[in-house]
């Protein structure tokens, strides 16, 4: 048989296996690949919360999906080119992701009697049973043929199978073209210090898997994705969690002050900490606290002793900080916390995605305790928005809550890698005179600004208190009622005012119109794509997103103003929409909604504004 | 350097603890001791944070000029943490009530000690909590009559220097708040111990447990019924400096000089810097009346600080790495070119 090579746009690719198969490293490392040879990229990992669930059950399964193209790849992907599934779980669990026009590549030795039943299959057809009998199926025996491929290599058959991965691989590189010197690479290098006994087997069975996939037969049509034309530069890789911490990395450099991190590790923004923990040479200090509370409270002492002070969480530990964030906004002091959503309440499901906390970013504190609340939109945008946020946090000395989400921390997308040149430089407003009298005032605001100088302790003549107490302007203690008022007014006042130094929204369409498509944080790619989408088909939208939430742009209601319908997506019950409606009020306000734990379809956003129109 | 007297740490505010509060005479002997500290360290007034919890006793850091933060309850240990690891040349000083530290900051308080890092905590241990009116605390005795516990507790109090001994602590020191010179010395020596020095002052409530500590603080009986320990010294105690501490099998025993035929030889020497926490432990959980309660540094040993490690790391890790800025680190590993 002849097969034939078609030039695709884009495809979709989703690995799927038992948790201990290898599926993150066998997607990451296609989707490394594609990158390198120039293709536009967004990854998605789908894994369990346990650290390896019973093997070969559904809630086993772990996932990684890529979505890779020529142009507009914006999203993960909502369902599949090609399912790869390693065991009839996997592919019980992930049927439900493939295009109509799918392929599903199996591994047939996966498929005894045992493995279908642990998967919960109840007749010998698993194609027919989950009704995906009419995709194009690649029943092939991985498992023997990488044993086949490995006999003569001196490894044990446990090793040998944990190769059956990478025997996949190279089937997956056939079938879209693929080049496989980069795995080469990686390869060498990954192992070259401390196993480079096992370069060689794994390059051979990467081959075989490739050559087998050519020569098999069953393969009628491969895929060419053309390399992108993307900005000239260099480009890396960046998970979401990565590029939080070197955007606080790039804070730190860019305002001469030492990194701070304390926290306490938590599913999924864990990530950071790891993360932070490596880069000692930039004088980046990290302490694992022994709970959620110690994180923040340690990250308070450290704003106090005048380091850019960090604490990084998840939805249950942002309850858990809830009281030290009000001794941080009481006290005036600068601090970052990230809070990497995770599907809630409670304990919830920690490593799905979804953008629940809002509100509790938004109030959840006792008192009158306003906080800046900034979101990031996409893996790499979150070294912007740890930037921004810690900029905000040290020139108008409040803690900034930034929000991330699971499917930011975890996913990742090639990364014009930018140039600290063009960053700003952060400037506190540190104390240096005293007043005539010789006694500084802790809580004396600049008149443009309402920021309160900071003196570090060790600044001679500066001593001063603060406290979770009211104090006046003084930093003297006050219960008195007018005074509380002011400081109340005042702490609020100095917040709205960041709402000068932020950029307005951008518009994307006619600032008039039947509907503006308002999004924030994590689902920027999906509403993009479902926004363009609609476009193709001739209709008129417009579309803003907000990277800024507490305050929001100037120009909002503005914007918002120009449109008879503001359709405001989100992954909870309407919190962004709520909280639009109660500064505009005049607003009409349509909420679309998901709470799975999933992102957004574009399909189902599509549908959603078609609806809205 | 300007020498520091006492007035130099004394703030402007009016002390607002109740006349007759214990806590009176353990802030002047912080003000006493800071100035002998300072001399000693070379170290200036602007050095000194002083933090606290919540409580009576946190409302310390107002009444000392010097840099300070009241913060929330609890959590004084882990703000002193997150103060001494960020800047190390900072000198932490943290006042916390037996509630603050070993109930709602419990978790903090054995972390602190574990990590070892250089603060210097003074527990003031009422056994009771004053702010809120008089309700029992983890240090309230067994059986304590208070308002949550009209018909007595029936739960173990906590003695904080066994807690402090068994999270493998380098320092504690126990005393009255009425023992003033103690005091000014054991807090002298805290400042000079590196890691997590704990004193625990056992003070009066004088609204909401008045006398709880009465059975040793009574100037009469005093003597008889505490022991003072002094490094190097011998551990001989009473009126008439006639009893002493001897090794009895695995335990501790009192005997009387020159009674049953015990010598002043037979008693034993305080060693505050043995390495072994076994005979520091036997002496902090000595009781009144079996025995007399053990006052002054009862264990005083040198281990690495947390502080210093933290510190270290960071200059070892930045000789080492070849990321020595942003544009480093964002080329760093795996990258690639667009022509």
């Amino acid at each position: 048989m002849q097969h034939k090579v078609i030039d695709a746009k884009d495809v979709v690719i989703r690995f799927a296996g038992d948790s201990g198969d290898g599926m993150q490293l066998t997607g990451s490392l296609f989707a490394d690949m594609s990158a390198i040879y120039g293709n536009q990229l967004s990854t998605f990992p789908d894994y369990p919360a346990e650290i390896r669930a019973p093997q070969g059950t559904v809630s086993g399964v772990s996932g990684f999906q890529v979505h890779i193209g020529s142009e507009n790849v914006n999203t993960p992907g909502d369902h599949c080119d090609l399912l790869v599934a390693m065991n009839p779980a996997a592919l019980m669990a992930n049927a439900k992701w493939c295009k109509r026009t799918a392929m599903i590549l199996v591994d047939s030795n996966a498929f005894d009697e045992a493995g279908m039943k642990k998967a919960g299959f109840k007749t010998d057809d698993p194609f027919r049973e989950l009704g995906v009998e009419d995709r194009v199926l690649i029943v092939a025996p991985i498992t023997e043929l990488t044993e086949l491929s490995l006999k003569d290599s001196g490894m044990d058959i446990k090793a040998i199978r944990k190769c059956k991965n990478m025997f996949t691989l190279g089937m997956a590189c056939f079938i879209y073209d693929r080049p496989l010197d980069y795995i080469f690479t990686y390869l060498e290098k990954k192992f070259a210090k401390k196993h480079p006994e096992v370069i060689e087997p794994n390059k051979k069975v990467l081959k075989d898997g490739f050559n087998y996939a050519a020569n098999m037969q069953m393969i009628a049509n491969t895929y060419h994705i053309e390399p992108s034309h993307p900005k000239k530069g260099t480009y890396r890789n960046i998970t979401g969690n990565q590029a939080t911490a070197w955007g606080l990395l790039a804070a730190s450099e860019k305002s001469g002050l030492p990194l701070f991190c304390g926290s306490y590790p938590i599913t999924p923004a864990t990530g950071i900490l790891e993360e932070l923990a490596i880069h000692k040479s930039l004088g980046a200090k990290t302490l694992q606290a022994e709970d959620e509370i110690a994180g923040i409270c340690t990250a308070i002492g450290a704003s106090y002793a005048g380091n850019l002070a960090v604490t990084t969480t998840s939805g249950p530990g942002l309850s858990l900080k809830s009281e030290a964030l009000g001794l941080a906004v009481m006290a005036e002091l600068p601090l970052v916390v990230v809070d990497v959503q995770r599907a809630g309440p409670s304990t919830g499901i920690p490593t799905k995605t979804e953008q629940t906390d809002l509100n509790q970013a938004l109030y959840g504190r006792n008192g009158e305790c306003p906080i800046p609340v900034v979101a990031a939109h996409s893996p790499s945008n979150c070294f912007d928005t740890a930037f921004n946020a810690a900029k905000i946090a040290l020139e108008h000395m409040t803690p900034v809550m930034m929000l991330s989400e699971g499917f930011l921390g975890n996913g990742s997308e090639p990364w014009l890698i930018p140039s600290m040149k063009d960053y700003p430089v952060i400037q506190p407003p540190f104390a240096t005179s005293l007043p005539e009298d010789g006694k500084f005032k802790p809580f004396e605001r600049d008149p443009q600004t309402l920021v309160p100088k900071w003196a570090i302790p060790g600044q001679k003549g500066f001593e001063h208190r603060v406290g979770g107490l009211e104090k006046n302007h003084d930093g003297v203690l006050s219960s008195d009622p007018a005074n509380h008022a002011l400081m109340v007014a005042e702490r609020e006042a100095k917040v709205q005012k960041i709402a000068d130094f932020i950029p307005e929204l951008q518009l994307d369409g006619p600032a008039k119109g039947k509907l503006l498509v308002v999004g924030w944080g994590g689902t920027y790619g999906h509403i993009l794509s479902a926004v363009n989408e609609v476009r193709a088909e001739g209709l008129e939208v417009s579309r803003v997103h907000f990277d800024y939430i507490y305050p929001v742009p100037r120009n909002t209601g503005g914007i918002l103003s120009g449109f008879d319908k503001v359709l405001v997506c989100e992954l909870n019950s309407g919190q962004f929409a709520n909280y639009l409606l109660g500064l505009f009020p005049d607003t009409k306000i349509v909420k679309f909604n998901k709470v799975q734990g999933q992102p957004f379809l574009v399909s189902e956003l599509v549908d959603a504004i078609k609806e809205a129109l | 350097m300007a020498t520091l007297s006492f007035k130099d740490f004394k703030s402007d505010q009016e002390v607002r603890w109740c006349p007759g509060c214990g806590d009176h005479a353990v802030l002047a002997a912080l003000q006493r001791a800071l100035p002998k500290v300072s001399s000693a360290l070379n170290y200036e007034k602007e050095r000194y944070v002083v933090v606290s919890g919540i409580g009576c006793s946190s409302r310390l850091p107002y009444y000392m000029d010097t840099y300070g933060f009241h913060s929330i309850h609890g959590r004084a240990t882990a703000i002193s943490t997150g103060i001494k690891v960020a800047n190390p040349w900072l000198t932490v000083w943290q006042a916390c009530g037996d509630g603050d530290a070993l109930a709602i900051g419990g978790n903090h308080f054995i972390h602190a000690i574990r990590r070892n890092i250089d603060i210097n905590i003074i527990l003031f241990n009422n056994q009771i909590y004053g702010l809120t009116k008089g309700q029992y605390s983890p240090t309230s005795k067994f059986g304590a009559i208070t308002k949550t516990s009209p018909y007595g507790t029936v739960e173990h109090p906590f003695n904080p220097g066994s807690l402090v001994l068994g999270a493998k602590g380098t320092f504690f020191a126990r005393s009255l708040d009425v023992e003033l010179k103690l005091n000014e010395e054991i807090m002298t020596a805290a400042a000079l111990h590196d890691g997590a020095s704990v004193m625990e002052m056992l003070t009066n409530c004088v609204i909401f447990n008045d006398g709880a500590h009465r059975n040793i603080s009574d100037p009469a009986t005093r003597a008889d019924r505490t022991i003072i320990l002094r490094h190097g010294e011998k551990m001989i105690f009473g009126k008439d400096r006639d009893k002493g501490l001897v090794l009895d099998g695995l335990g501790l025993k009192v005997v009387t000089i020159g009674q049953d035929g015990y010598t002043e030889d037979d008693i034993l020497v305080h060693d505050a810097h043995c390495e072994n926490a076994g005979i520091h432990m036997m002496l902090a959980d000595m009781k009144y009346p079996d025995f007399p309660v053990a006052l002054g540094v009862i264990r005083d040993v040198k281990d690495v600080t947390y502080d210093d490690g933290v510190r270290d790391q960071v200059k070892d890790v930045m000789l080492k790495s070849k990321i020595h800025s942003v544009d480093d680190l964002l080329h760093s590993g795996s990258t690639w070119e667009v022509e």
